[in-house]
């Protein structure tokens, strides 16, 4: 692809791509069609895939996935992960089911404590990985079984369930007769904000260069551990938020709430094209990842697979999306070994 | 190679510097347990029982096995995550095994197992190297494909398989002049894995991998095989940790070995193998493996609620690596004073 980008520029001497291509050819816009050719395939091969019904239940089970999604993506960008978003909103669930059910707080200063929580977690694994210069690989998995821990620490046993009713049928309504959940608005919110934050702000281009190289980012003078400390309390907060939709979603408060979820939510992120040695990606592509695979769990869902044997569909998405794109890289690097060493062996030739 | 690499002259301070280092850092593992030990037993004596001796060390084999074989895929600076879905796996399938074939010899099933595991981790090596993506991302997605496998597999089946052959129940509670069976096999290991590593040519080829790939790679090292060799031993021994998990737990099913994969990685960070390769030995991931069991012991006989273990877990990764590196900080100050007075 770039191979092909470079002839053209040099044969004619315009920029490389204007918007238009990048909008219709880009990596986004591959990750789009596949969603999209996706989608055609299980409406005809699916039964009951085409139907309101599907919308609503494949996008409320996504508002979780595209919420988390969003700081993940930029962490990626910038070369760093962050394993601990499951068990962040894990935690931040358990503080809001006991702080509700035992303590008896406002249900809204309960949201406020939860999203604190989750800022506070997020600025613990930012301080470890910024101040201190951890690994953030290292630091994120031992929060992932901190967060967890402490949320069982939280709640213990117990499943907290009485929240109020209006609440937890908002969460699981839906905008009219569209079928759209009413959560979408803020995750349409929260994607819009992270798309403008990455593509249209200094900030967000200072977050690819670091990708690309720290040292060379530090030398233009962008704060590197500032924007990644920032970036892991997004992610707290957003994770924390998560937390609480989950909650509401299935009216239930306990330890392993949003177990396993941050498998989804890397998954996605790499399948929308964002690199996982960080320095490229782009928000549309990670909407169209996430839903690419809520796509097919819910299709498969549909067709009768039961969910345990759905982590087999997941776990593949991942591994096929960091694949695809080193072992395509690799075909081109050694494609265009084969031509460099044919070249150079007609000069001998002759 | 280590002779035409190391001729006997004296070594430098910088490499005695490095290796006091890893002494103090292995040692201060078996510290820590030591005075786990000691604590927990002044608290509450019936902690060092001879029953509550031998629980901790049965508990701690199957750990023990599976920190070695992870400790061997840290080192070359991977990690695989899949650990306690293979394992899973393994003690499903020998359940299944008994199952289908009541009368199949022992020593077979125990084979069986560590192959079977050995494939499993083939497959996470090769993925991992002829990708060339990082081994996280890999893992994490086995490790999810290998549980919804054993899911798919076992469904809602349950095998109890400690008494069907009765032999193979009782190997758990076999022991050689006092000690349990399973301990002597895991100690085998550790032995074992510890001469490799640190004997074989092939073991110090993966140290140099963990160093720095690319050297390696341009040294001459088959970097590809020596990682797909890692994860084939890490699935193999993990393989074997399952069929000994199905003989010391009465019962397997679909989710054996669930979360497994965190408090093995505890293990071994905090056994000293620096995450990202090149440091650390396998005796040490085993020390950490039996600190972290010593301490679930310690809890319930400390009385503290089990709900504070796995937060526990979490605390220790994260002091293990802030150990990690401010000992590797203390150390590039070292070296570079040592090194300053040598010009």
């Amino acid at each position: 692809m770039s191979n092909a980008a470079a002839t053209t520029a040099v044969a004619r001497p315009v920029k490389a791509r204007g918007t238009a291509s990048r909008l219709f050819f880009g990596r986004n816009a591959n990750t789009v069609y596949a969603l999209l050719l996706i989608v055609v395939i299980a409406s005809v091969f699916v039964p009951y895939f085409a139907g309101v019904a599907t919308v609503s239940f494949l996008l409320i089970d996504a508002v979780p996935i595209l919420l988390m999604a969003m700081p993940m993506a930029l962490i990626i960008i910038t070369g760093e992960i962050d394993l601990s978003v499951a068990s962040t909103a894990g935690l931040s669930a358990a503080v809001m089911g006991v702080l509700f059910h035992d303590a008896h707080w406002n249900v809204w200063w309960v949201f406020v404590a939860c999203i604190i929580v989750g800022l506070l977690c997020g600025a613990f694994n930012g301080i470890l990985i910024t101040a201190i210069g951890l690994p953030s690989l290292a630091v994120t998995i031992g929060t992932l079984a901190l967060f967890r821990g402490l949320a069982l620490v939280v709640i213990g046993d117990n499943a907290v369930a009485d929240f109020p009713v209006d609440l937890t049928t908002f969460a699981t309504s839906t905008i009219g007769g569209t079928g759209i959940p009413t959560f979408m608005i803020f995750v349409a919110i929260v994607v819009l904000a992270f798309a403008v934050l990455l593509h249209f702000t200094p900030f967000g281009r200072a977050l690819f260069a670091l990708g690309f190289s720290k040292e060379a980012a530090r030398f233009v003078g962008i704060r590197v551990n500032r924007s990644k400390f920032w970036l892991y309390v997004a992610s707290g907060g957003i994770s924390a938020f998560a937390g609480i939709f989950w909650v509401l979603r299935y009216s239930s408060a306990q330890s392993d709430s949003v177990t396993g979820l941050e498998l989804s939510v890397v998954a996605a992120v790499l399948l929308g094209g964002v690199s996982i040695f960080g320095g490229s990606g782009g928000i549309v592509g990670v909407v169209a990842g996430v839903l690419i695979i809520r796509t097919v769990n819910y299709s498969l869902q549909l067709a009768g697979l039961p969910d345990t044997v759905l982590t087999i569909v997941t776990g593949s998405l991942l591994v096929l999306s960091v694949i695809a794109p080193s072992v395509s890289a690799r075909l081109k690097l050694s494609g265009e070994k084969r031509r460099n060493r044919a070249l150079r062996a007609e000069t001998f030739a002759t | 190679m280590s002779q035409t690499l190391s001729p006997p002259v004296e070594r430098p301070a910088a490499g005695r510097a490095l290796g006091r280092t890893f002494v103090s850092r292995e040692f201060s593992v078996f510290a820590a347990l030591a005075v786990l030990i000691i604590v927990t037993a002044i608290i509450n004596p019936r902690f060092l029982a001879a029953q509550g001796v031998k629980d901790l060390l049965l508990n701690s084999t199957i750990f023990v096995i599976m920190a070695v074989g992870l400790a061997v895929v840290v080192i070359t600076n991977n990690v695989d995550l899949s650990i306690g879905s293979i394992l899973g796996l393994s003690a499903f399938g020998t359940g299944s095994l008994f199952h289908a074939f009541p009368s199949i010899p022992i020593p077979l099933v125990f084979l069986i197992g560590i192959v079977f595991g050995a494939v499993l981790g083939a497959i996470n090596g090769l993925v991992v190297t002829i990708a060339g993506v990082p081994s996280l991302v890999i893992t994490l997605g086995t490790l999810y494909i290998f549980r919804g496998i054993n899911n798919a597999w076992a469904g809602s089946t349950q095998y109890f398989i400690g008494n069907e052959p009765k032999e193979f129940g009782n190997l758990s509670v076999q022991t050689l002049w006092g000690i349990p069976l399973f301990a002597v096999a895991a100690l085998i290991v550790v032995i074992l894995a510890a001469i490799f590593m640190f004997g074989t040519r092939a073991g110090r080829d993966l140290y140099a991998i963990g160093s720095d790939t690319e050297a390696a790679r341009l040294f001459g090292i088959n970097v590809t095989g020596r990682v797909v060799g890692a994860f084939v031993a890490s699935g193999a021994l993990t393989g074997l940790a399952g069929v000994l998990y199905a003989s010391r737990f009465n019962s397997v099913g679909a989710d054996t070995g669930t979360g497994f994969e965190l408090q093995i990685v505890a293990a071994v960070v905090v056994g000293g193998v620096a995450i990202f390769g090149g440091s650390g030995t396998v005796t040490g991931a085993a020390i950490g493996a039996v600190l972290l069991t010593t301490m679930t012991g310690a809890l319930a006989a400390l009385n503290v609620s089990k709900f504070w273990q796995q937060a526990i877990v979490g605390a220790l990764i994260i002091a293990a690596i802030l150990l990690d590196r401010i000992l590797s900080v203390r150390t590039a100050r070292k070296l570079r004073v040592s090194e300053a007075r040598n010009v």
